[in-house]
């Protein structure tokens, strides 16, 4: 009996040890859902302190504007020239930019913003925020009485949402741009005939497709950037723990939730009605 | 009396101001998981004077401290300050509340990418609506009475430990708060930093009639400036009084606590009770 008792006390414990990474993994999202609940409860309250969301829509857009136009560039670049020559075994080389803008607009641009943002501003907002809290910042913020998410994290995610489609928007040109030196002045593609498929295969919803998953993006990425640095604990170490988590999560994030969000937009706006 | 007030151990009112203690604590528990913190802790904060927390580091002086301006909820337990059950603000009013405290952190927590001027600005942009002009002369007055003329376009990196304290200090004050917390503000200075940071303590206190409470492990400095001193112990309060009190004491713990802080012959405790 008392074997019986023992075997299905371990039975049970290694169950609940089996799915408590789940229920983490479970906890972990919603206290992500909390914070930006949290964060959103304070959006329409007083102070509201333009200044805070300027300085964020500086920080994350303006400071990613280099990285984010170089790397446009460059994407635009070699799928421009991969598609030359794959199409170029069937005469179709002027297809290329179609092609590659498609890729751009739905695809590449938001997800490889993201990826910077997190790069970048994810992880220096992650730093910056676990600093403040280890060294007892957010609790001096509290202390005078000025709510630290309202302060720190509101302005953030908002300019995250905000700056993200921008940034997605300018990689695309700066991507087309590349794309058609890459093509038509590289390679030798007929200007007039990369243009036409260009317009016969890119269709305005495929862009604004683009910047709604970048809204999402956007979010996720200084959401998470946020959660880590404001739950930093353990020094410097923590919160370097906290930065390197930030870029982790939200760079796998922003790839799962494309999946996703690909899947319910195709729903929501199917190829044929565009 | 109003039916239904809730009454202290001796018969005052809590929900009253008190003419001698600006803070009662009472029945205080918190625990962090199965860390115990508080247990069932009772204190009293006098009015315009030094009181100091002492306790060994980890006994719990600043998670009880934290609890007076609701950075911390208990598990169980009430604070009472000037008659308002501090726990039961809602919100906005707990907004307001926080005004009435000034807390001076133990490594001074200034905002690095604000200058000291910046910093000491930062409560009076937030809650007043005073001009630029009129934010500029109280900062400088405040920074001029804590002998920090200069540092105003000063980076917190740039200044000294004892300094910005100091900084943290006049930080505080910009909103002329009732009650000031000290954090352990001499932990990690050298001896005469420490009497400084003590003098400047006692200073605020005369100047701007404040009451203060400061936590320490700091034995020389409790002595300095304390006119009242609590110890924590095993997550209670092992003993509160006047400095007399506590020094004439024969409480083991507390003895020892003192004795081994080398203070203890200054004061004639050289034997065991």
């Amino acid at each position: 009996m008392n074997m019986a008792e023992s075997a299905g006390r371990a039975v049970l414990i290694g169950v609940r040890d089996a799915f408590t990474p789940i229920v983490r993994f479970i906890d972990l999202i919603g206290d992500h859902v909390i914070l930006f609940a949290r964060a959103m409860s304070w959006l329409p309250r007083r102070p509201l302190r333009p200044g805070n969301y300027l300085e964020a829509c500086e920080y994350i857009g303006f400071g990613s504007l280099t990285i984010v136009l170089l790397v446009g560039a460059f994407t635009g670049m070699v799928m421009s020239l991969q598609s030359v020559y794959a199409f170029r075994q069937f005469q179709l080389e002027s297809f290329a930019g179609g092609t590659t803008g498609k890729a751009l607009a739905v695809e590449l641009a938001p997800v490889l913003t993201a990826l910077m943002i997190s790069g970048r501003a994810g992880a220096g907002i992650a730093t910056e925020l676990g600093t403040m809290r280890i060294s007892e910042q957010i609790d001096a913020l509290e202390s005078m009485a000025v709510n630290p998410v309202q302060y720190l994290v509101l302005p953030r995610l908002i300019a995250g949402m905000l700056m993200a489609p921008i940034l997605t928007l300018l990689f695309f040109v700066i991507g087309m741009i590349g794309a058609y030196f890459v093509a038509v002045v590289g390679e030798g593609v007929d200007h007039g005939q990369f243009i036409l498929h260009t317009r016969d295969i890119l269709r305005p919803m495929d862009i604004i497709q683009g910047e709604i998953k970048s809204v999402v993006f956007g979010l996720l990425v200084i959401l998470i950037g946020c959660y880590q640095g404001f739950n930093a604990h353990g020094g410097g170490r923590g919160v370097g723990l906290g930065t390197t988590r930030a870029v982790v999560f939200g760079s796998v994030v922003v790839l799962m939730s494309d999946y996703f969000l690909s899947n319910i937009l195709l729903q929501l706006i199917p190829p044929e009605a565009t | 009396m109003s039916n239904g007030a809730r009454l202290d151990h001796d018969g005052t009112p809590l929900d009253q101001p008190h003419p001698r203690w600006h803070v009662r604590v009472r029945g205080l528990d918190k625990s962090f998981g199965a860390n115990h913190v508080l247990d069932h802790v009772d204190l009293d904060i006098e009015r315009g004077k030094v009181n100091v927390v002492i306790g060994a580091s980890g006994a719990g002086k600043s998670v009880l401290i934290k609890h007076f301006m609701v950075l911390l909820r208990p598990d169980r337990g009430s604070v009472w300050v000037d008659g308002t059950d501090v726990f039961a603000l809602a919100s906005k009013p707990l907004s307001s509340f926080r005004r009435k405290f000034g807390l001076v952190f133990q490594f001074s927590a200034l905002f690095d990418s604000l200058t000291v001027e910046e910093n000491c600005a930062f409560p009076l942009k937030e809650h007043t609506k005073k001009s630029r002009a009129e934010i500029k002369d109280i900062v400088n007055d405040r920074l001029g009475a804590l002998g920090l003329e200069g540092t105003q376009r000063k980076y917190p990196g740039e200044l000294s430990g004892g300094m910005r304290k100091r900084v943290g200090l006049a930080r505080a004050l910009v909103l002329e708060p009732e009650i000031l917390i000290f954090d352990e503000p001499t932990t990690g200075l050298d001896p005469l930093a420490t009497r400084n940071v003590d003098e400047m303590i006692l200073a605020a206190v005369e100047r701007y009639k404040v009451t203060s409470v400061v936590i320490s492990h700091d034995m020389a400095s409790v002595f300095r400036i304390a006119d009242r001193i609590a110890m924590i112990h095993q997550h209670r309060i092992l003993a509160a009084g006047t400095v007399e009190e506590i020094q004439a004491s024969r409480e083991p713990y507390l003895f020892e606590f003192i004795r081994t802080s080398g203070v203890a012959a200054a004061y004639g405790k050289e034997a065991a009770p």
